[in-house]
């Protein structure tokens, strides 16, 4: 009996060692089950709301790549259309280096095309006016074959994009005054300001100063002062007794005139700068004030 | 009665210790998903807020659009002061 017991005592034994190592362990495991869980809660909410952000990105950058592959598109063709395909593809490889091995996307073509080597004749800058000019001969057909693949003919061709009066490689170009007195008469005169308009004598008489004169302000067919008034601006006030008139005659505005030789008796250059004591020692803030030799020679 | 012997000690012996092998092997791996569960769940925070720039996108093809407009229309000019090659 007492044997029984024992057995019986040790087989309880062993069986609650066992049931509680099952219980520990399993217990440990539901445990980090439950973190799983939550971590995995919190994985979804993430993901969720990456989902949801990225959800319109696909279309956007569909739409992009499609406005962006348009731009790409107009841009080849517009190049291809002035420049011609085989100087769009020089100019493409001229501006990136090896670019020309992959073409224009528009023209699968143009990826067997030698790209001509436009970089290493002509500046950026002789290539923009090659194209912006509408006569200019880079970009017209040349008998003697592509002129931007010909360095002697390419020099040639971007002097030509110059005024003719250069063609002939003058000795000196005349200047090309805009204004002064060597402007061109852009509009003839066709009102008076005070005193008369000189004439070529009067011109040659004065010097060429005077002739500027001659070249009036603004005619009045685009819209000068002594326009119609329909032409003019919103300011009726500035009329002609504002901007004054000539009286039409050379007899001088005053009794006396204007006395041309009180010019002759001016005393600035002789008697100018302060009265200096003689034999004193000149100080140098004195030196600006003191007359200079030459001024004192000219005016004696 | 000795049978009832042997198979306490086989219980003891070799029930037990495997029993507590198995529920350990299974506690571990539980344990290595926790620090893996958590990483993925501190990525995909961090994703999250990264695509919170992808509403610019929305911008960034209006932009797009005005920019491509705006070539078309420059194209257009150049297409009609500049001649053709050919």
């Amino acid at each position: 009996m007492l044997a029984v017991t024992a057995v019986g005592v040790v087989t309880i034994l062993a069986v609650v060692l066992i049931v509680a190592a099952l219980v520990f362990y399993l217990v440990s495991v539901i445990v980090q089950l439950r973190t799983i869980t939550t971590g995995l809660d919190e994985v979804i909410t993430h993901v969720g709301e990456i989902v949801a952000k990225s959800a319109p990105v696909n279309d956007v950058v569909t739409g992009i790549n499609e406005q962006l592959d348009a731009g790409v598109e107009l841009l080849e063709g517009l190049l291809v259309k002035k420049a011609g395909l085989t100087d769009a593809v020089g100019l493409v490889d001229g501006l990136y280096p090896g670019a020309a091995a992959a073409g224009l996307r528009s023209f699968p073509e143009s990826t067997t095309i030698k790209a001509p080597r436009i970089g290493e004749v002509y500046t950026r800058g002789t290539l923009t006016l090659a194209r912006l000019g509408r006569e200019a001969p880079i970009a017209a057909a040349s008998p003697n074959g592509p002129v931007l693949r010909n360095v002697t003919g390419g020099s040639l061709a971007a002097r030509q994009l110059y005024p003719e009066a250069r063609q002939s490689r003058p000795d000196s170009l005349a200047r090309s005054p805009v204004i002064g007195t060597g402007a061109p008469v852009r509009y003839q005169p066709s009102e008076q300001r005070g005193g008369t308009t000189p004439d070529a004598a009067e011109t040659r008489e004065k010097g060429p100063w005077a002739g500027t004169a001659a070249e009036g302000i603004v005619p009045a067919e685009l819209g000068g002062s002594d326009a119609p008034r329909e032409l003019l601006g919103e300011d009726p006030e500035l009329g002609s007794s504002v901007l004054g008139a000539t009286t039409g005659a050379d007899e001088p505005a005053t009794e006396t005139g204007v006395d041309p030789s009180g010019g002759d008796r001016a005393d600035a250059t002789s008697d100018a700068g302060p009265d200096l004591p003689q034999g004193a020692e000149p100080d140098l803030k004195d030196a600006a004030a003191t007359p200079r030799p030459a001024d004192g020679e000219s005016a004696g | 009665m000795i049978l009832w012997w042997l198979g306490n000690i086989v219980l003891i012996a070799v029930v037990f210790p495997v029993v507590v092998y198995l529920l350990r092997g299974v506690l571990d791996a539980a344990r290595s998903i926790v620090p893996s569960v958590e990483e993925i769940a501190r990525v995909a925070a961090a994703g999250s807020k990264d695509l919170d720039a992808a509403a610019l996108l929305l911008t960034t093809q209006d932009q797009v659009e005005k920019t491509v407009a705006g070539v078309a229309n420059y194209g257009g000019s150049l297409d009609v002061i500049l001649d053709d090659a050919r």
